[in-house]
């Protein structure tokens, strides 16, 4: 026990400081509440809020999900209670945790992207935002935000100028060089990158010939995508100087420590929250029996530690 | 409260070929689920299946307890494999369950096919108050819990698709029959509303046809629904149905939801 209190498992985000690396991805564990019964909020590195807009979005017509091997398919359509009632009706839970909440949001437009995060940056018990440019569910023209460079530049320099809170920028993995994407965000003004998103994928019903998914498409998560994630992460790492947050497929300690040595200051868990209420909380302690094993004291010693 | 928890396997009983009996037991106590609620299980710990799939409660045996389940695709078709001793996780129980009526009023019981899982749980704990079952499927050999339910004192008005037990049919005609004759013959239709309640489970089509009965009788109905879930916990919105009170989530919400809310 004497050895596991010298362990230091604090990394920076920004300004944001977090006791460990370990955050929720936004979309998979609710507005925290959800798995409050299940582990203990306080024990997280963050918590990631279902992405919200300033308006509640209804989301995608159902079927919504369907499994795929060792993955899922979701086109939820970030159906959402909108940023008002957020701050309203779930704050107030978050708040009472010793525990950073991070606040992902979108906007249809550029506008609406500067707007939402004014009104989020006025609000106490927020300490940072994401910026999602990136899910695959969105109306035809809205991808443009997250795979147009031009676009991608634009909307996060806005964003950048109406908020204070460290600002995190979710990159979309359906493009040719997501390290090209990394570099925009960055020289726009983010404080970190986080990657990636899901991947845009389609499974078909063949008996009945139709998409499996009433949206046809939808974002590809799980472990099916983590080699995918890991090659993006380290090619970001070698890209930018920003901090990244790396998920995709996080269903372990191990995973989660294959981002780090990519490159990843910090991790996200998705989809294994579903799977396993406690995962996030699981893999905290297994970083941390990891780290005892290896005789690692400092979790900064093991970012991008690859040695490739 | 719902917890996430390991059982163990008693027994994985085959049915019929499509069909088995797992009896669990959990290895830390679990509050008792009521009729209607479910549980999340992993039928392995492996990557795939990856997700937990959703199970209603069948049969409560005072700590043990038991589902019944169809094996449909991968996932059950590994769970009809699991042994004695084997154990699995599972999350639960969930969901809101089957809401008890005012004692007075008479039961309806429906079920289509597998729809029995759940409505014979809901049986059992009102087997005291006389409830009339309506069983529907497709042949004689998936007509379910036969035996049990006449152990109870239930004997179920049965149609099957082919005519090879019962009436040949569908099951909602049988209660629309019955529920003419109850109109006609000693209320007036405003008056059957007091007198029964309704409760199902089955196939969507059976379940659109019940909000629709419920409504021409002015009966007050509650549906069991079903929807592909991710985390069974209200967290990831995969399994809302639309309602008259806007999107709801078929895990937290449901999955029972009064007849006359869902919008089909």
């Amino acid at each position: 026990m004497a050895k596991k209190k010298t362990l230091n498992t604090k990394v920076s985000i920004g300004r944001l400081k977090l006791k460990n690396p370990v955050m929720t991805a936004a979309g998979t564990f609710g507005y925290g509440e959800e798995y409050s019964k299940f582990l203990n909020l306080n024990n997280l590195g963050a918590i990631v809020v279902k992405g919200l807009s300033l308006l509640p979005k209804q989301g995608n017509p159902p079927t919504r999900i369907v499994e795929t091997p060792a993955g899922m398919l979701n086109a939820i359509g970030l159906q959402n209670i909108g940023i008002e009632n957020f701050i309203k009706e779930k704050l107030p839970f978050l708040r009472q945790f010793n525990t950073p909440v991070i606040v992902n949001f979108f906007g249809d437009s550029i506008k609406e992207y500067a707007k939402a995060a004014e009104r989020l940056s006025r609000v106490s018990g927020i300490q940072a935002l994401e910026m999602n440019i990136s899910c695959p569910n969105r109306q035809a023209g809205w991808s443009i935000f997250g795979t147009d460079p031009k676009v991608t530049s634009k909307v996060v320099k806005t964003v950048r100028n109406a908020t204070d809170r460290t600002l995190i920028v979710k990159l979309s993995p359906n493009v040719t060089d997501i390290s090209l994407m990394a570099r925009v965000a960055e020289d726009a003004g983010a404080d970190a990158v986080s990657l990636i998103n899901t991947i845009t994928g389609m499974a078909i019903d063949i008996r009945t010939r139709k998409p499996k998914l009433a949206n046809i498409t939808g974002g590809l998560s799980g472990p099916a995508v983590r080699p995918v994630a890991v090659r993006m992460v380290w090619e970001c790492s070698k890209a930018v100087n920003i901090p990244i947050i790396g998920m995709g497929g996080i269903i372990s300690a191990e995973d989660a420590l294959e981002f780090i040595m990519a490159g990843a200051s910090a991790v996200a868990v998705g989809t294994a929250n579903f799977v396993n209420p406690r995962a996030a909380q699981d893999i905290i302690a297994g970083i941390r029996s990891f780290m005892s094993g290896q005789g690692i004291h400092n979790i900064k010693k093991i970012i991008g530690g690859v040695n490739a | 409260m719902s917890k996430l928890f390991r059982s163990s396997v008693r027994e994985n009983r085959k049915l019929t070929t499509d069909h088995y009996l797992i009896t669990l037991r959990p290895l830390k106590k679990i509050r008792k689920p009521k009729p209607g609620q479910f549980f999340m299980l992993s039928v392995d710990s492996g990557l795939d299946p990856l997700l937990k799939r959703p199970f209603s409660l069948h049969r409560w045996l005072g700590g043990d307890f038991q589902l019944l389940y169809e094996t449909v695709g991968k996932a059950t078709n590994i769970l009809k494999y699991k042994a004695p001793g084997n154990v699995l996780e599972m999350i639960g129980p969930l969901g809101n369950g089957f809401p008890a009526g005012p004692s007075k009023t008479g039961i309806l019981l429906v079920a289509g096919g597998l729809g029995i899982a759940p409505v014979f749980a809901l049986a059992e704990s009102v087997s005291s108050r006389r409830p009339l079952l309506f069983l529907g499927a497709k042949s004689r050999k998936e007509v379910l819990c036969i035996e049990k339910l006449r152990s109870l004192g239930i004997r179920p008005t049965v149609t099957t698709d082919d005519g090879s037990l019962g009436k040949k049919g569908l099951i909602t005609d049988i209660l629309i029959d019955f529920l003419s004759r109850q109109s006609s013959t000693c209320l007036p239709v405003g008056k059957v509303v007091n007198r029964y309640r309704v409760y199902a489970c089955g196939p969507k089509p059976m379940l659109r046809e019940m909000s629709r009965i419920t409504k021409k009788f002015r009966l007050k109905g509650y549906l069991a629904l079903e929807e592909n879930m991710a985390c069974g916990v209200g967290a990831c919105l995969s399994c809302v149905v639309n309602t008259t009170d806007g999107l709801k989530r078929v895990c937290k919400e449901g999955p029972v939801f009064p007849a006359e809310e869902i919008i089909w």
